[in-house]
């Protein structure tokens, strides 16, 4: 390392400056930074940058041990283009095959090699599942342009994959789930070995379908918009609302909805004067009512009856949703024109919010004029329902909104009838493929706990700021319309996920942004594990990251033999309304082989994927979390925790010294740590609200993001050497470091207790530190390039040592040293967190013990 | 009654001898009493005069005579007359004599411009001096003793202190010194401003709105009244009623449209273009806006030309044919609510509501009934919904005047329950058309709007010992038994307050009457207004006749038969009417006339055209029993006198006959009326006739030629257009010029518009005509005055035998 060499050697030659002979100074003012003499202009991130990607893999294998601790080695965010070049390679390791599949298929199962009988599966303690990623970004997939080949058994009707067994000569193919011999249809008659439909090439396990059947349906965005705002929070959100016209397809239909007191419905089509329905905000309306007051029954024209409106017709009928095109300036002049709520708020009281109102007109709205078509609610407020339906906390404001110490003690007067009310919206919603967004920004709650469900059942996205006029909410916002590399908008509508599977496996539930549609196939399972008892989930809204839990169940009886062919495959099936309104089926077909888990118990350990187990288990654990108590939850997962060391582990009975985990689970005990002390689980220091927005981005995303969600990452920047991944660790503070945290939702720039000095001093003004500006701008870079690409944006923080906000940082590391074992003084070891949590250390030793003791 | 009888016979009777009842005992029509000989003598005798106030029980001239009132302590007639001047002593005196004790009160009574409009009195924090037992107000009646120090009241007689800020020495006669520099001390009539105690919430009352509803459902907008009523408002806009000296009108306008649902507007001056806001929730009403809604006309007028632009358009090609109206007149009530204060509502409504709202109605007419002792169901409101919306509206001072448009029933006695019992007046349009009805229409919302009145008024009357109010007649609302509420009073509007004894009356302190309104201007000020009067009081029934007002009489007895038949049949109050009529003329024949012939009719000099008035009462649609008249203009006559002070009851039941043939176009006069008879038409005439509600040009058969030539530019009657004709052109010659400006004079001077009809004589039309001569047989039943009057005298020998 040329750089860190000159550097360090400079750092020698250069005694601290400030060596006079006032005592106070030599004190409180730290050395300078070392100077840069030689004026190398390599930018510390961008070597590193480099270096990250070289490195990720011997990271993890170097971890053979649970105590070489480091962050989760996953770094990336975009699958690199630096593995591509191995695929068509014999895979050497699991990582490459694990790796490979999820890049292609967009699928990561716990366990990569399959226990061949029930009783065995229930033993590996982690059950086989996976997680799953329908629409994961396949710039390399082009889709085909024809329907997909069904086998004929009416109830199974599996999708010809590159797994089934084809004659090519009797033009016949087997099904690889119900080996049913199929006929090829006769567009298929010019087939042969050389010359194979696209769907029977290994490499296309994923395969994309463009389905021409039907009219297709326009987008539909429905704007619900707070108005009891601040001033200058209204006007941001109206420029934003105004910029968002400019992202959304010409032909996407619009409408809005504003509320306060009242609800209003803007009707877009008028000429001249602007025209609004108002519905009173206090009254439950149902379907039928709001659809009757907005004028959209029409009687059925003679001769028509019984046929469905067709969505063009609809569009016509409908005077609140109009194409953008048509209505773009009109629109832009009505969200000018919004004014704040102009009812007035009386000292000592909330603004009356009729949020629940608002929305069920919405809903109803949709729910008339355009069912199951794609459609968004975008629900924009800025504080809680306080009055109707739906209402979170009354308008006085002696009384606060509802803490989680309120809820324990079930003290929260409105939380279940509110919920309650918005599940079912959320359900009706969800029944016609509408999903629903919210995005609120305000310095206090806003019912996110009572609304959660709207985002959580419909795949709506959850925005939580402190304002309209933060860069937060604004670029978040904006996110939510970027296009991908066809310029086609990063989300999907309507989405319907089925799963098929071989006759050994059955599907026990997923857990994601679905809901369940009550689908009893013949390889549903009884067994319960999240959504379950379906094979078929509506999602109503997705995009290239949201990700599916799903878990399954080993049937083979424990003295059957190893099922025949030696694998087992499982089928996912999604149909879903493209953003460019086609309607596209993407058929992901994923093979595992069975391993007899008495002879091959190695073979197993080794097939462990410890991240997305440590994910799904995770998922489990908050899908608990939703309706348990925590402390069940906690001891849930130690319990599992501890069964699995002790299936897995090498020890000697009651030594726990002797205990061993393999390569494969190294890892995993510590993600288990981190997870128990995570905002998922743990409710302490948060908000009702906040603990729902982090529960809902946990289960959608991928395993990448759900990794840095569990057990952040945290890099360090110093003079010493490159930018470094380091422990998740207070012994990791240190103070001439810089440090990069990143937990998903926070991203946090810590400032050591020397570098805040000298950066107080100002001697990144100086050109002779040069070199120290350079470091102070290399964390910026680095987050400003997760800022990027990041949604929902996460929070951003600046501190420093001792700064309050610091709390972010010190929070999530390991506290290795506390006030309670600091290490002997003088010794450079990092910050003492003031804190009664077990350290990392303590946990492990409790588990050795656990495990290797015979009594549990 | 306006425009054409949807139920009017459709044969015409050839002969004239089929309008004459069967032949007279041969007694001279000329020798009966003539009302119109009253009114010339009464003119003649006080016409042009000063009437000064200043003696206690002075009878003032008749309604119908020009003159001048000076204050003198006692409120001018024009805002309190009495059914006589000199009260009976006893209840006994009462009970014989049966002539009703009644005061008509007309609080805000227009006041000819050489009369000094109501003096405005402040004292100070404390508000108006009132007597500390009964609070009646300081007035000329208080008598000051110990030295000015306390004053004693004459309504209850409680000795008061005066208030340190408010003494004052008394001069040797015991008046005070300060006596003509105090309006309250020196006038009849005056006002306090009203302190804060005096105000709702205690808070200063914000200027009041006018809202305009309109119906912009299918047949509202074919017939062109939606675009007529948008023009007009224009210009009327700008002439709102403000208080005196004030820059410009204080009052805030709004706008709603609707039909099935309402259509809010803002209007704020801040927009481009107003905004609409539909509000389908008709079941439970309520205001969508706050800001915007209701705002200064001067400020946005911009916009509300924009809007009043583009209602027509809007609506242009609806064929929504429902409408709701309860719910509209709830948004109203709740707008004023939001807004926190009083107002108007002008509603422009075209059928009966029948979509799905509150206050839904059903067809409910019956001809059947009629006649029947169920006859009173077709005045009865129905009940609910409109019920507790008069009391919302009474409550939060929003007056509703109402503008009917309709083409067949629809339920007046319902709809305009409401109006009636919040000062709103009550307009019909029958089978309107813009052509013949567009110019009455608009006259008569110009009146409405430009109306001087007061808002969210309470009235109380208070008497001095003996006797006290008992009963009110009027478009008000009443609580309790004392406190009279009226959403808002106009210029027009009169209660009829009767008295009863509850003690012995002293001759010689008389009786005093003090009437007291608080209300808010159109300014929105808080004030009180004070009327008083003192009346004599008489052990002599020949006294107690001889100070009795039959214009006043007659007010009385309209509105309590109109109220009577609300729970009784016609024929019973026709009964009682009768009865009454010849008691009061026997008791006075037995104790107050020289000794005569029996066979001979005796009246008493005041009263002696009340039998003429009573009979033509009976003859009013709403005491006919005719299944030819439509139960809505019954109802709607019932419910417009019910608000009517004397002078347009008086015209009401006799009208005003003018002959105008012989007219002198070179005098600024108008010819002397004459009496309601065929016998008065000449073949050769031309007659105007006028009631206040309807105004007939009515042309002989034997018009000369030069006069139809100059009135209609026609060469002869045969050449005018067949049927109605509405319009008199305008020609440059002396005749055309006069007869138009005495039309238009009448037009200005009623309080409603009338729709001018011009009809020959034997035409169809006619008939309509027929029916406003009083003094002849009732086409629809009823009898002439002549054997009205023997009938009566019959009964008087009868009661006197």
């Amino acid at each position: 390392m040329r750089l860190s060499s000159q550097i360090s050697k400079d750092k020698k030659r250069q005694p601290p400056q400030c060596v006079l002979s006032h005592p106070d100074c030599t004190r409180v003012s730290p050395p300078p930074p070392p100077r840069c003499v030689l004026r190398e202009t390599v930018k510390l991130a961008g070597r590193w940058r480099e270096q990250r990607h070289a490195r990720r893999f011997s990271d993890c294998c170097q971890n053979a041990k649970w105590k070489a601790l480091s962050p989760p080695p996953r770094t990336t965010r975009s699958a690199p283009s630096f593995y591509r070049s191995h695929w068509s390679s014999v895979m050497s390791t699991y990582q490459e095959f694990i790796q490979q599949n999820e890049d292609r298929d967009g699928v990561r199962f716990s366990w990569n090699l399959w226990p061949s009988s029930r009783l065995e599966a229930t033993r590996l303690v982690v059950p086989v599942s996976c997680l799953f990623t329908p629409l994961k970004e396949r710039p390399s997939l082009p889709p085909v342009q024809y329907e997909p080949v069904l086998c004929s058994r009416a109830n199974c009707k599996a999708v010809l994959n590159p797994l089934c067994q084809v004659d090519f000569k009797a033009k016949i193919w087997a099904c690889n789930f119900c080996f049913q011999r199929n006929p090829f249809p006769p567009s298929y008659a010019g087939i042969s070995e050389v010359n194979q439909p696209a769907e029977l090439m290994p490499q296309f396990s994923t395969i994309e379908y463009i389905v021409q059947r039907g009219p297709s349906a326009p987008l539909i965005f429905l704007y619900v918009v707070d108005t009891c705002l601040e001033e200058e929070d209204l006007q941001a959100l109206k420029e934003s609302l105004q910029m968002s016209l400019s992202l959304l397809p010409p032909n996407a239909l619009v409408g809005l909805i504003t509320f306060g007191r009242m609800v209003q419905v803007h009707e877009l089509t008028c000429e001249g004067i602007a025209k609004s329905y108002v519905f009173r905000g206090t009254k439950d309306l149902s379907a039928k009512q709001i659809q009757e007051m907005l004028g959209l029954t029409k009687p059925a024209a003679p001769g028509q009856q019984g046929r469905p409106v067709a969505p063009q017709e609809a569009a016509a009928s409908c005077r609140f949703l109009q194409p953008v095109h048509r209505v773009d300036m009109n629109l832009t002049d009505l969200l000018g024109e919004l004014q704040r709520d102009p009812w007035p708020v009386s000292q000592g009281k909330r603004p009356l919010r009729s949020t629940g109102v608002a929305l069920s007109v919405a809903v109803g709205l949709l729910e008339g004029a355009f069912p199951n078509t794609g459609a968004r609610v975008m629900l924009f407020i800025g504080g809680p329902p306080t009055q109707g339906p739906g209402m979170v906390v009354g308008d006085e404001l002696k009384i606060p909104i509802r803490s989680w110490h309120d809820i324990q003690k079930d003290n929260a007067r409105h939380l279940k009838k509110a919920t309650k009310y918005y599940e079912a919206l959320a359900n009706r919603s969800a029944v016609n493929g509408h999903s629903i967004d919210i995005y609120a920004c305000a310095l206090d709650q806003t019912g996110l706990l009572e609304m959660k469900c709207l985002s959580n059942l419909t795949g709506g996205h959850v925005v939580m700021g402190d304002s309209f006029n933060t860069s937060l909410f604004k670029q978040t916002f904006q996110r939510v319309f970027s296009k991908d590399y066809n310029g086609d908008f990063r989300m999907a509508f309507g989405g319907v996920m089925e799963v098929k599977t071989s006759r050994e496996v059955k599907v026990c539930g997923a857990i994601g942004p679905c809901v369940s549609l009550h689908s009893k196939g013949s390889s549903v399972s009884e067994n319960e594990m999240g959504i379950g008892g379906t094979n078929q989930w509506k999602l109503c809204s997705l995009d290239h990251s949201t990700t599916l839990g799903v878990y399954f169940e080993v049937v083979n009886q424990h003295n059957a033999p190893v099922p025949q062919g030696g694998r087992g495959a499982i089928q996912f099936v999604t149909m879903y309304q493209h953003s460019n309104t086609q309607k596209r089926i993407r058929v992901t077909t994923i093979a595992r082989n069975w391993a007899d888990a008495q002879s091959q118990i190695q073979h197993i350990e080794s097939s462990f994927d410890q991240e997305a187990a440590a994910v799904l288990m995770a998922r489990l654990g908050v899908f608990r979390a939703e309706s348990e108590e925590g402390p069940d939850v906690l001891r849930w997962l130690d319990r599992q925790l501890i069964r699995l060391c002790q299936k897995f582990g090498q020890f000697n009975k009651e030594d726990p010294t002797s205990f061993r985990l393999s390569e494969s689970l190294s890892l995993y005990p510590q993600f288990m740590f981190h997870l128990r002390r995570s905002p998922f689980l743990q409710v302490f220091n948060n908000s009702p609200d906040e603990s729902s927005y982090y529960r809902h981005h946990f289960v959608r995303q991928d395993l990448t993001q759900s990794l840095i969600m569990i057990q952040p990452i945290l890099y360090s920047y110093s003079f010493h050497g490159p930018p470094e991944p380091v422990l998740l660790d207070s012994s990791s503070i240190l103070p001439d470091r810089i440090l990069l945290m990143d937990t998903f939702f926070q991203l946090v720039i810590y400032h050591g207790e020397t570098i805040a000095q000298w950066r107080k001093a100002g001697y990144q003004e100086m050109p002779e530190y040069e070199n120290f500006k350079q470091l102070l701008l290399a964390p910026l870079d680095d987050a400003q390039e997760i800022l990027q690409t990041r949604f929902p944006m996460p929070r951003y923080i600046d501190t420093e040592h001792g700064g309050s906000q610091a709390r972010f940082l010190l929070s999530k590391v390991n506290p290795s040293q506390t006030h309670n074992n600091l290490y002997a003084w003088g010794q450079e070891t990092g910050a003492p967190i003031l804190t009664d949590d077990v350290s990392l250390q303590v946990f492990m030793d409790h588990l050795k013990k656990l495990a290797v003791s015979s009594s549990s | 009654m306006s425009g054409p009888q949807p139920g009017m016979p459709g044969g015409f009777p050839g002969a004239p001898g089929a309008f004459a009842g069967p032949p007279q005992k041969k007694l001279d029509p000329d020798s009966i009493p003539s009302i119109t000989q009253v009114i010339e003598d009464d003119k003649a005798r006080l016409g042009g005069q000063v009437f000064s106030t200043n003696i206690r029980g002075q009878v003032p001239p008749l309604v119908t005579t020009d003159f001048t009132v000076h204050d003198q302590g006692n409120s001018s007639p024009r805002f309190i007359r009495c059914t006589t001047y000199s009260l009976p002593c006893t209840a006994e005196l009462a009970k014989q004599c049966q002539v009703p004790l009644a005061s008509i009160i007309k609080p805000f009574a227009k006041l000819p411009n050489n009369e000094t409009p109501l003096y405005v009195v402040n004292h100070g924090e404390t508000g108006p001096i009132r007597c500390n037992r009964c609070k009646a107000y300081m007035c000329p009646y208080m008598q000051f003793i110990d030295g000015g120090r306390r004053y004693q009241c004459s309504f209850c007689n409680c000795i008061n202190e005066v208030p340190v800020f408010y003494f004052q020495h008394l001069d040797h006669m015991g008046r005070r010194v300060d006596f003509y520099e105090r309006p309250e001390l020196s006038l009849g009539s005056y006002e306090f401003d009203a302190t804060l105690d005096y105000c709702k919430n205690n808070k200063p009352p914000n200027p009041p709105a006018y809202i305009f509803m309109i119906d912009v459902s299918y047949s509202n907008i074919k017939s062109g009244l939606v675009k007529l009523i948008c023009d007009e408002l224009k210009t009327l806009l700008e002439k709102l009623p403000r208080e005196d000296g004030a820059e410009a009108s204080a009052i805030k306008v709004g706008f709603v449209t609707y039909n099935k649902v309402l259509h809010f507007y803002n209007v704020k001056s801040a927009l481009a273009q107003p905004q609409m806001m539909v509000v389908s929730d008709t079941a439970e009403m309520f205001v969508p806006l706050l800001d915007g809604f209701l705002v200064n006309y001067q400020d946005s007028r911009a916009v509300i030309y924009n809007l009043l632009d583009q209602i027509p358009d809007m609506f242009a090609d609806t064929s929504e044919s429902e409408t709701v109206f309860a719910p509209v007149i709830q948004a109203g009530v709740e707008a004023f609510k939001a807004a926190e204060c009083s107002g108007k509502l002008f509603i422009f409504h075209s059928s009966m509501p029948t979509a799905e709202a509150p206050g839904k109605l059903k067809n409910r007419d019956d001809k059947k009934l009629v006649s029947t002792d169920k006859e009173k169901t077709l005045f009865q409101p129905q009940k609910g919904v409109y019920e507790q919306l008069s009391k919302d509206c009474v409550a939060q001072g929003c007056c509703v005047d109402l503008f009917l448009f309709p083409s067949q029933y629809l339920d007046l006695a319902t709809m305009a329950d409401v109006p009636s019992h919040t000062g709103g007046s009550i307009h019909k349009y029958n089978n309107f058309q813009v052509e013949t009805d567009g110019e009455h229409f608009l006259r008569d919302l110009r009146k409405d709007l430009q109306k001087s009145l007061g808002f969210d008024a309470v009235m109380r009357v208070r008497t001095s010992t003996g006797f006290r109010a008992t009963d009110f007649f009027g478009a008000v609302y009443m609580n309790n038994t004392t406190d009279v509420e009226m959403a808002a009073v106009d210029c027009d509007k009169a209660v009829t307050v009767e008295f009863k004894h509850d003690d012995t009356l002293s001759e010689e302190t008389g009786a005093l009457i003090q009437c007291a309104l608080l209300y808010t201007t159109i300014g929105g000020q808080r004030r009180l207004r004070i009327h008083n009067l003192s009346l004599n009081c008489t052990s002599q029934l020949s006294e107690l006749y001889k100070c009795c007002e039959t214009d006043s009489l007659i007010n009385f007895f309209a509105k309590s038969a109109y109220r009577a038949i609300l729970n009784q049949p016609v024929k019973n109050v026709s009964d009682i009417l009768v009865n009454q009529t010849a008691h009061m003329l026997a008791c006075y024949r037995k104790n107050c006339a020289s000794p005569s012939a029996a066979s001979q009719l005796i009246l008493p000099d005041s009263m002696k055209v009340f039998p003429v008035y009573m009979n033509s009462l009976m003859k009013t649609a709403p005491l006919v029993g005719s299944t030819e008249l439509s139960t809505d203009d019954r109802a709607h006559q019932r419910l417009s006198v019910m608000g009517m002070g004397v002078e347009d009851t008086q015209l009401q039941l006799y009208p005003r006959l003018i002959p105008l043939h012989d007219v002198d176009v070179s005098s600024e006069a108008v010819p002397a009326p004459v009496r309601c008879s065929e016998e008065r038409l000449t073949d050769s005439g031309l007659f105007l006739l006028e009631n206040g509600q309807s105004i007939f040009l009515w042309l002989g058969q034997a018009s000369p030629p030069d006069l139809i030539q100059s009135l209609f530019n026609a060469p002869s009657l045969a050449h005018l257009q067949q049927g109605h004709m509405f319009t008199l052109p305008e020609l440059d010659n002396p005749l055309s010029k006069k007869v138009r400006s005495i039309i238009g004079e009448l037009l200005e001077k009623r309080p409603n518009s009338m729709k001018l009809q011009i009809v020959r004589q034997r035409d169809k039309p006619e008939m309509l005509f027929r029916q406003f001569l009083v003094e002849d047989k009732g086409l629809l039943g009823g009898t002439s005055y002549m054997d009205f009057l023997c009938y009566v005298h019959r009964e008087i020998r009868q009661l006197l035998t």
